[in-house]
């Protein structure tokens, strides 16, 4: 399966910023469906970005961030050609990691 | 006399060898059990501030503190918003040894919608994207050096995100 997770990490003068773009569906367990059934909640609870072996960025979610998932963030050190893990785990305890290198 | 006495403490030996086996096994069974749960505690994701209803009960079991307001906190967010699913909503400071920034929509079910941990050497500057129910306000809060600041912010929502 393809990763779940897109990112851009790009690195100038002394700082690296991402962007990560994740596809999953967020659902907050407030919308009803078509037949007016609830659908339950489904969402990221934690994204880490790591690099070097330390995190860079922790995010704790709640339902109320948006579907497919966006964030953008910056932080000092990251060479060109390095990597930047990313993992992110749900609610329901599915997960997904990739790793990207910076540019 | 005496062998048949042998014989059955080695009986005995065995069986008791075999429940601590058991024994061990089930408790190995419950330490895996487990094993997610305290993994998720030792990452601390914050359950019971996702779950508090009001901005004010989120930030107190986040933080245990209250936030004061700052114009050093600068928070990003459009006017109007027509999508109330895709917020676009950016939070940035010029307030050195920032650790934590959270983001809250007052008016949603539950108020906390995003809390980023921001270690040394990353820059205090998030965006992201939110939902809201309807038109609310946005707070930003930003912990640096031990105290919380925030911003806020009203966004009018036309159409909302969080019902059905």
């Amino acid at each position: 399966m393809a990763s779940t997770i897109r990112v851009r990490a790009t690195s100038s003068g002394d700082t690296t910023e991402v962007q990560a773009l994740i596809q999953h569906p967020m659902d907050s367990g407030f919308v009803k469906d078509a037949k007016g059934e609830t659908i339950p909640p489904h969402f990221i609870q934690e994204l880490t970005f790591e690099y070097d072996g330390k995190s860079v960025f922790v995010a704790d979610w709640g339902a109320a961030v948006s579907k497919d998932p966006y964030v953008k963030f910056s932080f000092k050190g990251g060479k060109k050609g390095d990597d930047l893990k990313i993992s992110w785990v749900d609610n329901k305890g599915a997960t997904d990691t990739t790793t990207a290198k910076i540019q | 006399m005496t062998i048949s006495d042998n014989g059955f403490s080695a009986t005995r030996r065995l069986i008791l060898k075999g429940a601590a086996a058991v024994a061990l096994i089930g408790l190995g069974n419950i330490a895996l059990g487990f094993a997610p749960v305290f993994a998720a505690a030792n990452d601390k994701y914050p359950e019971d501030a996702f779950k508090a209803k009001s901005d004010a009960d989120a930030i107190k079991s986040l933080y245990g503190k209250t936030a004061e307001p700052s114009d050093k906190v600068k928070l990003d967010a459009p006017e109007i918003a027509e999508n109330g699913t895709v917020v676009p909503i950016s939070v940035s400071t010029t307030l050195a040894d920032v650790t934590s920034i959270s983001f809250l929509v007052s008016e949603n079910p539950n108020a906390l919608a995003a809390s980023y941990k921001i270690p040394a050497g990353t820059l205090p500057s998030v965006a992201n994207r939110l939902k809201m129910a309807k038109t609310s306000n946005v707070i930003a809060i930003v912990e640096a050096g031990g105290k919380l600041y925030s911003a806020t912010k009203e966004v009018k929502v036309t159409v909302g995100g969080c019902g059905g």
